[in-house]
Parts: structure tokens; sequence; C-alpha cells
């Protein structure tokens, strides 16, 4: 899940007006922007649409970094295809979150900041082409896994870009997945490499749904607001059945010794991740955080002048148009 | 004066003659560049033939307290609809 540990704003209103919000949500209809909702609801979805466009741009990066060393053309075009979808993605979701009043550059100076977060995953390098493929297919398959439901989400702007951004989710799944298909059936190197990956990416991939339900203190009011839709670990589980079959079709075993089916409750046991690396990772100490926030400032301070100087000409320009007139 | 870029509403209209549809928004200096952007953001896989780019701040919208005035009149005309009639069978197909 591209937001994790979201956290729940406390609301004062009247009891009246909430239980009036709520049953408008209960009833199914959609809120939109100028509708009348509770602070607690705005602030967390400021804070969760927010950390979602924040983890759709630096996502960007790590698979950026691939882009010029694609192994043929083709895969260039289709990663950069990829990772320029990405930032659509960030894009669509920012102009969610705006729609609930704070600004672009508000929601970038947060993040620069460090107040706002992104996805933990982000923070893991992508140290050879296989990785390419894993992240495609465990990062993309986490993701689709969290925003097909979002696209049902109360907050009207929200679910109608959940609805763009699942739409195109699905190329990025296989482009990952076909990846990884080539270099299972290759060369014994190249099968390593992959394994390798999926060794690599398995435990940070489970860590993107958050910690576990029972741990998960902010789930309960924005799952009755319908700002979450299922809980972490329904959606880790669902993730897991899923992932098993296709790494078999691989060849590729999942590094979980624990790993193996229920029958009695229809799906896999498996291990938790290591919690304290997850904890340590989004307090800003995995291994590439300080690297992400240094390529997105550097990004930031040195498109200031291409911003300014065509905001100057526009209105230069402008006010030509009304001299003219 | 705040250098970030405006709001442009955008609007699309698909291969297929239907009308331009609202389907999102984004920052942009000026109406050149919004379309320029728009192409990016909103037409990767073929969604458009047509672009049309407005400033946000030049939208004016209903208010949603007015929902009820503006839309309900409408709920107690149900003979403006077809099905409010019934046309015996023998007429055959109207
Ligand atoms: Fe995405
Ligand atoms: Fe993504
Ligand atoms: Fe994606």
């Amino acid at each position: 899940m591209y937001a994790q540990m979201v956290k729940s704003e406390a609301t004062t209103e009247a009891p009246e007006l909430l239980a009036g919000f709520q049953a408008r949500i209960d009833a199914g209809e959609k809120i939109e922007p100028k509708d009348w909702m509770p602070e607690g609801y705005r602030k967390t979805l400021i804070r969760q649409i927010g950390q979602h466009a924040h983890s759709e741009i630096v996502g960007q990066l790590p698979e950026g970094n691939w882009i010029t060393r694609a192994p043929t053309l083709e895969r260039k075009a289709i990663l950069l295809a990829k990772v320029q979808d990405e930032a659509g993605h960030g894009l669509y979701l920012y102009c969610a979150a705006e729609t609930l009043g704070v600004s672009r550059d508000e929601l970038t100076e947060a993040l620069l900041s460090g107040r706002m977060k992104y996805s933990s995953i982000f923070n893991y390098p992508t140290l050879n082409w296989a990785d390419i493929g894993a992240v495609g297919w465990l990062v993309d398959g986490a993701a689709i896994m969290n925003q097909v439901p979002l696209q049902r989400t109360s907050f009207g702007p929200y679910s109608r870009a959940m609805i763009r951004i699942c739409k195109e989710e699905s190329f990025h799944q296989r482009q990952g997945y076909d990846i990884m298909m080539k270099m299972a059936q290759g060369t014994p190197e190249q099968k390593a490499m992959a394994q390798d990956a999926l060794n690599r990416f398995w435990y940070p991939s489970l860590m993107m749904f958050g910690p576990s339900d029972k741990d998960s203190v902010h789930s309960a009011q924005s799952m009755a607001w319908k700002i979450k839709i299922n809980t972490n670990d329904e959606l880790r589980q669902k993730f897991v059945d899923q992932t098993v079959p296709q790494a078999e079709y691989l060849g590729l075993t999942i590094p979980d010794p624990e790993l193996r089916w229920n029958e009695e409750k229809g799906g896999h046991d498996f291990s938790e991740p290591d919690w304290s690396e997850f904890f340590e990772v989004i307090k800003g100490n995995g291994p590439c955080n300080a690297e992400r926030m240094e390529a997105r400032q550097k990004a930031w301070d040195e498109g200031a002048w291409f911003r300014e100087g065509l905001m100057a000409h526009a209105r230069k320009r402008a006010a030509a148009k009304v001299a003219a007139e | 004066m705040s250098n970030e870029w405006p709001l442009w509403e955008i609007f699309i209209r698909g291969q297929h003659g239907l009308n331009h549809r609202h389907v999102g928004s984004l920052h942009a200096p000026d109406a050149e560049m919004a379309v320029k952007h728009a192409r990016d953001v909103y037409t990767r896989r073929n969604e458009g033939v047509s672009i049309w780019v407005v400033p946000s701040a030049s939208i004016t919208a209903s208010s949603p307290s007015d929902k009820g005035p503006l839309f309900e009149p409408s709920n107690s005309k149900v003979y403006r609809h077809p099905t409010f009639f019934d046309i015996p069978e023998d007429v055959g197909k109207m």
C-alpha cells in the first residue's frame, strides 16, 4: 500500500452533523470537495492522498535508475512509459488532494521537510535489471491490491483518480512479470539474479500493506469513513495467495520456510516481515532514504528557474494582451 | 506574488464524436502549456482527439446546499420519461 500508517485526525464537530455525514457514506454517496465534511475526514484524506501522491513520484526514482541501462531498446521504451505513468499517477493524486484546500507547493514542501511520508518500499535500492522485474511484479502488484478497492472510496476526487490509475497499473505489473519470465527462463546466472531480486523484494513488498491489524491503531475511523476499504492483513493475505502460484510458474522460491497452504483458512500461512526494519525505514533509516530525498530536493531546487521563468513569461504575455485590447 | 502555476480543468473529446468530458485538472503557467501538459497527463493511451483547457478559477459551480431547490423539482415530473405512458401493444413500436 502506498499510504502506510496514515494517522486519522480527531474530529470535534457536533454529533448530529457527524451522524448525518456518516449516513451519507453508509448510503454509498460520494463526498465532493464543496460538501460539508468533518475536519478529521479532510485532514486524514490530505495526509493519505498526499502520501500516496508522494509515493508515485518518489517511486519513479528506483525504476528511473535503470532506464538508460535497459537491456534492449524495446525494454527501455517500455520502462520509460511505465515511469511516465507513475508521474501521471502522482499528478492525478496531487490534484485530488488539492481539492481539499492544500496547495501543490505545500504538499511538496511537506515531503521535502520530512513532515509527510511516502511508501517505505521506495527506500530499497534497485541493484540490477532483475530488480526492475521484481518491482513491477511485486511492488506494482501490491499497489494494485490496495488501489482496486480504493476505487470505491467515499471521496469523489480520490475515487476518480484511483479509477484512472487502476486502468494503467495492469500494464506495470505485467511488464515486470514479463522481465521475470525472461530472466527465469534464461541462463542459470540470469535465473539466479531473478531469485536474488525476489529474495530482496519479498519482505519489503509485504511491508507495503502496513503493520498487522492488531498493531494498526488508525484503521477503525478510516474504515468507517471509507477512506480505507480493507484491513492491512486482509490485503497482505490476498497478495501472498495471488503471488505464490506466479512464483511457482517462474520456478522461483519465495524466501519463507514457513510458507505453506492452510486448507482450513483457504489461504497461505506465511512469515511476517521484520517490523523493526519497517519502522526504521519509516523513520528515515532505510538504505536509500537520504538518496531519495536528495534527488527530490535537487529536482525542486534546480527546477525553480524554470517554474518561475514560465510564470513570468505567462504574466508578461497576459499583460501585453490586456494592453492591446 | 506566488509563483505556483495556476490550476486548469481539462476536457477531452474521445474518438467517437461524443462531447468533451471533464477528465481532471493540472497546473500550467498558461493555456498553451496547459494543452501540452494535458496531452502528456491525460492522453497517453489515445484517450482523445481534442483537448479543452479552462482556468479553474473561471468555473462557477452550483452550491451543494442548493441541491434541493435545483434538482428536486424534476423528481416529481416522472411524465418526462417515456416509460410513464402505457401504450397498448397493438399499436406497435413507438
Ligand atoms: Fe502508480
Ligand atoms: Fe507504482
Ligand atoms: Fe505502477
